[in-house]
């Protein structure tokens, strides 16, 4: 294996996914570096959250390979593909809204031994252990993006800017290697937005790979270091966010 | 002093099964309308077995309680590909089911004609001899489902039964296995209730079909709703009033005759009533289907 091959994520082969005879993905193929922020851009309806649905095992394509790490996950249900490394947010927000902010973010741990059935009742030490760090961690995600004094809140008496970056922290405490995130600044304040940017561009220092769908183009250019337009299902441009952003293709298809 | 035990006997049992269903409907959001039929498994199988055999009560306990849950995992597995209305239609069939089994197969249950189990529980050798004594036992056990039912609840575990109550992509999508909690929760619960039926056949020391009708899942439902979906000391203080309700309506001298449908106007009164205007009921914090 040479080492281009050695710093791939990961790598989607020729999905092909029909919703009714509406092309949603055409022959899709892309390949993710280890470590890198990747932009999806294009207009409603290219694709992009499909994309995103698939690669998280919320649908299965009709045609392609996805390989994360080398592993084919195609046929791995969802909550096998986080617990190898692929966590993700979504478009329209999705909390627990009825408990706590804190509580929130504790769901997203992986592998507690506390939510295994046997663990209430046997060895219940260790899983109250973890659950106590888990907690501390917790306390610790939520005080870095600014929301410390609303740790112990019900989740639906934050703003949705808040609840915005909640679903973040939520997706980070799962480490994943890999985070997929579903418009992550839309319909928010520029100062969140800020945050939530520099937030964005810390995690591949903690050794995290991103995919994010954003329409604002502004907030793309800042963070990604490289993007590709999609329109129809297929890859359109792919590049350096200056190039595709001038691609005469990219500029075409905004234009009609 | 006997009716007072009666009435608080009936209390601990109509509390474990409301406990139990409080696990499955009002903690992991499947409304399950088969409860009556756990119950009934439970009851049938220790009173044919002491019946018949003449086994030990604790012997009784442990193989109801365990085909129980058997029978919970059995519904519950093919149950998990459906969701919502269609959930409570699977249940409801399965309940029918187990009535019609109970009263047609004649030569395992007796069919309409029942079971008698003339016998009090022998546990450790010590015999049972008096009401009071199986209210101390039954207060015991009805303890000690109600501290499992806390522990499930309130650990990490319980926690992911609230987030696939409210959510089950958010809880997909934290990576947990939503299937196998759905079935964990719903076989335990299963056993509390096979539980409540052994003690209900020991006590009432007879048993016959129409005790495990539909009716009785709606009224252990009702109990739940009234007492509050989502917190387990709603479902015994649901208990507490349900039961009540028809001793009150004997004390304040409604004759005999019509006392069952005016209890029936006045269940059926509160539920509707709790449902328009305090759908989380006394003390609970989870509205089915918001």
């Amino acid at each position: 294996m040479n080492s281009y091959l050695m710093s791939i994520v990961l790598e989607i082969q020729g999905v092909v996914k029909n919703f009714n005879g509406l092309k949603a993905l055409d022959d899709f193929s892309c390949s993710v570096q280890y470590g890198e922020i990747l932009g999806l851009i294009g207009p409603n309806g290219a694709g992009k959250t499909t994309l995103f649905n698939i690669i998280s095992g919320f649908l299965d394509p009709d045609f392609g390979t996805i390989l994360f790490k080398g592993k084919d996950i195609i046929n791995m249900s969802t909550h096998q593909i986080v617990n190898i490394g692929i966590s993700r947010t979504f478009q329209n927000l999705r909390l627990i809204y009825q408990i706590s902010a804190l509580e929130n973010v504790l769901l997203s741990f992986k592998r507690q031994p506390g939510e295994q059935l046997r663990n209430v009742f046997f060895n219940w030490k260790h899983s109250l252990k973890q659950e106590k760090e888990n907690r501390e961690e917790a306390s610790l995600l939520i005080n870095e993006v600014g929301l410390a004094n609303k740790l112990n809140d019900p989740t639906e008496s934050l703003s949705y800017g808040q609840q915005k970056l909640l679903s973040l922290v939520c997706c980070f405490a799962a480490k994943s290697e890999l985070v997929l995130l579903d418009e992550p600044v839309a319909g928010i304040a520029p100062e969140m937005t800020e945050k939530i940017l520099k937030i964005i561009q810390k995690l591949p220092t903690q050794g995290t790979t991103v995919i994010m769908i954003e329409h604002n183009i502004d907030a793309i250019m800042q963070v990604c270091d490289r993007i590709i337009f999609m329109d129809a299902g297929t890859k359109v441009s792919e590049g350096a966010p200056e190039a595709v952003k001038n691609d005469p293709r990219v500029i075409h298809a905004y234009i009609d | 002093m006997e009716y007072l035990i009666h009435i608080l006997i009936m209390i601990f049992i109509y509390s474990i099964l409301s406990v139990s269903l409080n696990l499955v409907s009002g903690y992991a959001g499947l409304i399950s309308m088969a409860h009556s039929a756990f119950y009934g498994i439970g009851a049938y199988i220790s009173a044919i077995m002491a019946f018949k055999y003449q086994s030990p009560f604790l012997i009784n306990f442990v193989s109801a309680v365990s085909l129980c849950s058997l029978f919970g995992a059995l519904v519950g597995i093919p149950s998990l590909r459906i969701r919502d209305d269609y959930f409570v239609i699977a249940t409801v069939a399965f309940q029918i089911i187990i009535f019609n089994i109970l009263n047609n197969w004649v030569s395992l249950t007796n069919g309409p004609m029942g079971i008698s189990v003339i016998q009090m529980p022998i546990i450790f050798g010590v015999k049972l001899s008096s009401h009071l004594e199986f209210l101390i036992l039954i207060g015991t056990l009805s303890a000690c489902i109600y501290w499992i039912s806390y522990r499930v609840v309130c650990s990490p575990f319980g926690r992911v039964l609230k987030a696939i109550r409210e959510d089950e992509v958010f809880a997909l999508a934290a990576g947990k296995n939503i299937a196998i909690f759905k079935v964990l929760i719903f076989v335990i619960s299963s056993g509390m209730a096979g539980a409540a039926g052994v003690m209900y056949s020991y006590y009432i020391s007879f048993i016959d079909p129409t005790s495990f009708t539909v009716m009785e899942s709606i009224f252990i439902i009702t109990i739940v709703i009234i007492g509050g979906a989502g917190k387990l000391f709603g479902s015994v203080a649901g208990a507490i009033i349900l039961v009540l309700i028809p001793e009150i309506l004997r004390f304040i001298g409604i004759p005999s005759t019509i006392e069952a449908n005016i209890r029936q106007i006045i269940y059926g009164g509160m539920l509707v009533a709790f449902i328009i205007w305090r759908p989380k009921g006394l003390f609970g914090d989870y509205i089915f289907y918001s």
